[in-house]
């Protein structure tokens, strides 16, 4: 293409046309994203969605739609984590007696680390974060979060951080390494290529994005509740969800400093993680389970809380034991910094260490056991309606205990000397991550999207789909378990010994059991789209909900309440629907509110350009999205009329337009 | 507002009352001057017992000038950064204690867990050991 | 027994929402706390990293051959001399002059440049000898650390430089005296962490 070979590479970096993939299964990838895209564009074109889409949704502070907008991400990342699960668990039901299966182990590798790495960072995360942004604020009774254009900021570079990945797909190759990535495999040596260097890029970019919403969503916590709602009458997910922010806080500054140490020694050749001149790997290990192993607690203490808010609305009844619930969470929040070892038995560490963290590991189940007694006894004696979300968290009691059985079996060092690295590992921690987080999202989603859209999510579908969760949960991970006890390790991508081949057969089948489950899911969104007006919800409570978020209408108006309410138990809106709560029809005012800015989206796809110039050493391009970003902060400094005020008129007829739907409804 | 609902009054009060509270925080000249002093000398001191090789111990030196380190950061917290329990309604300092706390985890737990990887590792061998290997 | 309980015994029907406009307090000053806290983890993980692999020389240069204890105090000096002037221009921005918030607003990145000045002709100086970071992994560790906190009084200097403007267009609206405080935590802050830094890296590395 060029005649100077060092004028192209100074023009791009170490990016050739090589580095598009050859692959057949990556090419029809490739085609049919590009297709899709051209007609998502196509149809945004010809609705002339272009510009409601950036003016209402790409610019938007409002924290309900950052929220919808994150789990809108978390959805589409899940399909991609799935497709790559999917491949990997056909790849090992056929690989065997010498056959290599379809997947090269080049592929493979790839496919083993982008599912862990999405599943975690930009499905799970992104999930976790848009129900906190969604409903904390709600359940407090605010406006909105404390730092709207930081929700924002915040959403759009989690998303960067998705593309980053996604481009990866396409552009060059992905990380080999696994989803942590350890040195020195990571390193320079036996990583050369790109693939880390997204991993790395990626991560760094999300990671700014989630430790940001972090801050936000503490500092709107602790500044923003209603009056009256003192700590101890804040809905328990509210509390998880702060628990979860002051971990998010505390921990994602440690990922980020160890990968800009990985990043350093793969770009400037420094010593840290390599085996010579006195750089140490397993300092590398030690310092990314101190941040991995909070996160395992980031995701699914507000599934907890999800859990907690669904058994006590559908039994009917207050929680059972809110101020034991409250501690256990926070002790799991301390608890959780101190098991990290835990991860990495094996390395080497003496008797003395291994013991101290295997105690404090089985210590941590303690409080989680107590939950689960709660949650049983809330449903005990309770007027239980099995609506969907309570099928989810029945099924997630039953799946989420074996789960943590089989991990108090891996915290005992001896044992996990035998069964670390296994496929048991695998099955343990899918159990507890599907069976709690995942679980946990779907209960969320089915509970909380009348408030969001307005109208229920279809009962038939969602039921199939929990059905096909469940069981295929079952099928999927239960060989891995037993194949795990074998001594079969993981990230394998072909097996010699026939013998085990029904076992992975099996789990292919759960795999596809839980791909109808998805599509389920997927068939419920459209039908109940379908038939919103015979699930239409008018009233803004359709479950009898118990805490403030159900006192608005659904979906809530931009401004949420619009009188400030008052509390007086954690229970509230159960609390003021006992006592003849009477929604008021006057006494309106002006709502000052802050204005949509396009900074954050500006900002964010600087990012993407600044990260892939990296990845590519396409240093003048790196440098001029540096400075790019330096000059759209500081410009967005010198913007100070950030705020509006929603005229008295607006209120009014809004809530003028719902109390006519709500007397027609009485009548 | 009604008689009859004094835990919102108590509560409303209580906002007031803290977003006041941290408003006040600034510190004053002397509060300043004093800080800068004591740094001065908490500074001076460590420097003066390296670079004039007071102490011979190590082991004194060491812990004289962490010691020396920590209550300087003390000194910086509270006439620099004016931290004490009331400003943000305490929230400043849990949030400082809780940082603390994770850090020495961190600090402490990287240390420990590091140095005992070798406990597993054969035992070091000294060059008198290695001469007299079969 | 708290009031709620006797309320919800007696079932009264209290007020349920406020009939006056309700102003949550600002959350800026600990929202940037909050940030600062999760900036110290960073350090941490640099800290525990140059205290980890801080004494593998890999047959290099060690501290006491490299570290020039007089340009570490000097460079101290003139960090505790920007804290002191920065407290300066806090005290007139209460008193409400402007001129005089700027004119220690400025001496205080004039204190911030020399110490970036001493810093990297140290660096320079050190690389000159063949102590680069690539040397050994103290080396990497201890650049690594002493540059991140030099990177962050290059962005405090440049955020100091922005507000500087701000207040001269605008005055010290409200606005802007929440800005120069939360850069006032950020910059006692990187203070802080310099007392971790001369004590941890510089004197104890010289002690051996």
């Amino acid at each position: 293409m060029f005649s100077n070979p060092d004028l192209a590479k100074w023009i791009f970096g170490r990016l050739t046309l090589d580095a598009i993939p050859h692959e057949p299964i990556v090419i029809m990838t490739f085609i049919a994203v590009v297709l899709g895209g051209i007609a998502v564009l196509g149809l945004i074109t010809y609705m002339k969605w272009w510009v409601p889409l950036w003016r209402d949704w790409v610019t938007s502070v409002d924290h309900k739609k950052i929220g919808i907008m994150y789990i809108i991400l978390a959805i589409i990342m899940l399909f991609r984590g799935f497709a790559d699960a999917i491949m990997m668990r056909i790849q090992q039901a056929i690989a065997f007696n010498g056959n290599e299966g379809y997947l090269n182990s080049h592929h493979y590798d790839q496919i083993f680390t982008a599912h862990g790495v999405i599943m975690i960072f930009f499905v799970a995360m992104p999930f976790v974060t848009g129900f906190m942004n969604y409903v904390v604020p709600l359940q407090i009774g605010a406006r909105d979060v404390s730092f709207p254009f930081l929700n924002n900021f915040s959403f759009w570079m989690t998303t960067a951080g998705a593309i980053i990945i996604m481009i990866s797909l396409f552009v060059g190759e992905f990380a080999r390494t696994g989803w942590l990535a350890y040195p020195p495999l990571s390193g320079a040596d036996y990583s050369p290529g790109v693939g880390v260097d997204y991993y790395i890029w990626g991560l760094q970019v999300a990671g700014v994005g989630t430790t940001l919403s972090g801050i936000n969503l503490i500092a709107t916590i602790v500044k923003m509740r209603a009056p009256g709602m003192s700590f101890m009458k804040m809905p328990v997910f509210t509390w998880t969800s702060l628990c979860t922010n002051i971990l998010i806080v505390a921990t994602f500054p440690i990922l980020t400093a160890t990968l800009v140490l990985l990043s350093l020694d793969r770009y400037v050749g420094t010593n840290f993680f390599t085996n010579d001149l006195g750089g140490n790997p397993m300092m590398y290990v030690n310092l990314i389970w101190i941040w991995g192993h909070p996160e395992v607690y980031i995701l699914v203490l507000p599934a907890f809380g999800i859990f907690s808010e669904v058994v006590a609305t559908f039994s009917g009844k207050r929680l059972f034991g809110y101020a034991s619930m409250v501690y256990a969470t926070c002790v799991i929040m301390v608890l959780s910094y101190l098991v990290w070892l835990h991860h990495f038995f094996t390395m080497g560490s003496g008797a003395s260490v291994n013991a101290f963290f295997g105690i404090t590991t089985m210590i941590i189940s303690i409080p989680t056991g107590a939950k689960m007694f709660n949650w049983l006894f809330t449903m005990y004696r309770g007027r239980i309606r099995y609506e969907v979300p309570m099928y989810w968290t029945v099924g997630f009691m039953v799946t989420f205990v074996i789960g943590g059985m089989t991990g108090v079996m891996l915290a005992i060092p001896p044992a996990d000397f035998v069964l670390h690295n296994s496929l048991f590992l695998i099955a343990h921690f899918h159990n507890v991550i599907i069976g709690g987080v995942l679980f946990g999202l779907m209960a969320g989603v089915t509970y909380w999207f009348p408030k969001a859209f307005g109208y229920k999510l279809d009962p038939f579908w969602g039921k199939m789909s929990f059905w096909f969760w469940q069981i295929g949960f079952f099928f999927a991970f239960m060989p891995l378990y037993v194949l795990g006890l074998m001594g079969i390790t993981r990230r394998v991508s072909q097996f010699e010994d026939p013998s085990l081949q029904i076992w992975f057969i099996i789990a292919a089948c759960g795999a596809g059991m839980i791909a109808i489950g998805i599509a389920s899911f997927v068939i419920q969104l459209v039908v109940s789209y379908f038939k919103r007006e015979q699930l239409k919800d008018v009233t803004g409570d359709p479950w009898n909900g118990r805490t403030l978020e159900w006192a608005t209408s659904s979906p809530p108006p931009d401004y949420n309440f619009a009188l400030t309410p008052v509390v007086y138990d954690h229970d509230s809106w159960d609390d003021m629907k006992a006592r003849g709560y009477v929604r008021p029809t006057e006494g309106f005012r002006k709502i000052h509110m802050p204005k949509n800015t396009g900074t954050g989206a500006i900002l964010s796809g600087l990012s993407v350009v600044l990260a892939f110039a990296l990845i590519w050493y396409i240093w003048w391009l790196a440098i001029v999205a540096f400075v790019g970003i330096i000059a759209v902060s500081i410009a967005h400094t010198f913007n100070y009329d950030r705020d509006f005020y929603i005229p008295v008129e607006e209120v009014i007829a809004t809530e003028g337009k719902r109390t006519e739907l709500l007397a027609k409804q009485v009548s | 507002m009604s008689s009859n609902a004094p835990s919102h009054e108590d509560a409303h009060d209580a906002h007031h009352a803290h977003s006041h509270g941290h408003e006040a925080s600034h510190g004053s000249l002397k509060s300043y001057v004093i800080g800068f002093v004591l740094s001065v000398i908490l500074t001076a001191i460590p420097f003066w017992l390296v670079m004039g090789e007071v102490i011979e111990s190590k082991a004194a030196l060491v812990a004289a000038i962490m010691i020396l380190g920590a209550i300087q950061i003390v000194v910086h917290m509270v006439y620099f950064l004016h931290m004490n329990t009331k400003s943000e309604g305490g929230w400043t300092m849990m949030a400082l204690i809780f940082t603390i706390v994770i850090v020495a985890i961190a600090l402490a737990g990287s240390l420990w867990v590091m140095y005992h990887l070798n406990a597993n590792m054969m035992p070091q061998m000294s060059p008198e050991m290695m001469r007299n290997l079969p | 027994m708290t009031m709620s309980e006797i309320n919800t015994q007696t079932a009264e029907k209290p007020e349920f929402y406020l009939t006056e406009d309700h102003h949550p307090e600002n959350s800026t000053n600990l929202g940037f706390w909050l940030y600062l806290m999760s900036d110290c983890l960073i350090f941490a993980v640099l800290f525990a990293t140059y205290a980890v692999v801080g004494r593998n020389y890999a047959a290099g240069p060690s501290p006491a051959d490299l570290f020039d204890l007089k340009l570490v105090a000097i460079n101290t000096a003139m960090l505790l001399f920007s804290s002191i002037t920065y407290g300066f221009a806090m005290l007139q921005m209460e008193r409400g002059a402007k001129a005089e918030t700027l004119f220690w607003l400025g001496i205080t990145g004039l204190f911030g440049l020399a110490f970036l000045g001493l810093e990297l002709y140290e660096f320079y100086h050190l690389i000159h000898e063949g102590a680069t970071p690539q040397r050994s992994a103290f080396l990497s560790a201890f650049f690594t650390l002493v540059g991140t906190h030099g990177l962050h009084v290059t962005f405090g200097i440049i955020w100091l430089i922005t507000l500087m403007v701000q207040v001269s267009k605008r005055g010290l609206i409200p606005e802007n005296r929440r800005r120069l405080m939360c850069l006032s935590m950020f910059w006692h802050f990187l203070d802080v962490v310099w007392i971790g830094v001369f004590s941890v890296v510089y004197l104890m590395g010289v002690v051996g």
